[in-house]
């Protein structure tokens, strides 16, 4: 049996980037701002953490402008979430085998 | 091992996030107490223009103009209209302000997707019942209005269910149950109406106030 630890994702081993995949994944988009305060983060934070998921292609980015102030939005590629249900699955597995 | 504890851990993490960002579960119980309290205000102070003892009409002389050439402005002419209006607004603004309040509390955004989805689901129905409610008015059907408020309204409470605190489904079944109830007996829709707006919405307050904010505050 493959270890299920070895299947975790690495990547969200965080809470943050976490907690930013789960909220993408009930909510076809969701702004910058409204993680911002679901997240209880700072702007350069909650940045960096979007900044790493987008480099492994686990979310899509798309700026745009509501007057004329920035409005980046943000939602899960399918990528993103074969890999989260993965890392649910693997959690799941992990709860089962030690009980 | 605590392997397993910090599994459970960050699963009731992922739970958390996925309801607070697809629910809008900062509607506070007070919200609906103040609601129907205002409704209840609106239904006492209407009471003698819907039941004869002090006239609708504002302008008489005006009314008299408008009603020959069936022009809209005469809905404006009547005390019922602006006593709706005032009533509608206040229980609007302050169900508004004790959510506010409760958001602010608790770091949810009070205008994210969560609560344009509620926002949506309820007006809806609203606002085709009130288009509906229109018409009724100019076929003078007057009696099916409380009716028609009681049941546009519950749908629009069962149809937002899915996207804030789920028990707001009870409150919209039994706003509907009323308003189909209410059909066959016209002429006593304002008392359906002050039970539906007013009593409901106070009773369904209390409950959420005691099962979310209380029980949060005593933690």
């Amino acid at each position: 049996m493959i270890n299920p630890i070895e299947q975790l994702n690495k990547v969200f081993d965080n809470r943050i980037r976490l907690g930013i995949m789960s909220a993408l994944i009930v909510n076809s988009e969701v702004d910058f701002n409204e993680l911002k305060e679901l997240l209880q983060l700072t702007d350069g934070n909650l940045a960096s953490h979007l900044k790493t998921l987008e480099d492994h292609q686990y979310i899509h980015v798309k700026k745009g402008f509501i007057g004329r102030k920035t409005n980046t939005r943000y939602s899960i590629t399918k990528t993103g979430e074969k890999q989260f249900k993965q890392h649910l699955a693997a959690l799941e597995k992990m709860i089962r085998s030690m009980q | 091992m605590n392997n397993q504890s910090e599994s459970i851990e960050t699963i009731r993490d992922i739970r958390r996030m996925m309801e607070r960002s697809s629910r809008f579960i900062s509607l506070s119980g007070l919200s609906g107490v103040s609601a129907g309290l205002c409704a209840l205000a609106g239904a006492w102070i209407a009471y003698p223009y819907v039941y004869g003892l002090k006239d609708y009409i504002i302008n008489p002389e005006a009314a008299v103009v408008q009603a020959m050439v069936a022009d809209y402005s005469i809905l404006l002419n009547t005390w019922l209209f602006w006593i709706a209006l005032g009533t509608f607004l206040s229980a609007l603004i302050s169900a508004f302000i004790f959510t506010w309040i409760k958001s602010k509390k608790e770091g949810i955004p009070v205008w994210g997707n969560s609560s344009k989805r509620v926002l949506f689901s309820v007006g809806l129905p609203m606002v085709v019942g009130g288009l509906f409610l229109f018409r009724l008015l100019d076929f003078g059907t007057f009696g099916l209005v409380a009716p028609a408020c009681l049941i546009f309204y519950g749908l629009g409470l069962v149809n937002a269910a899915k996207y804030t605190l789920s028990e707001i489904k009870y409150l919209g079944y039994t706003e509907i149950v009323l308003g189909i109830i209410s059909m066959w007996f016209i002429g006593y829709g304002l008392y359906f109406w002050a039970i539906g707006f007013g009593l409901m919405h106070i009773v369904y307050g209390i409950w959420m106030w005691f099962k979310y904010d209380y029980k949060k505050q005593q933690a």
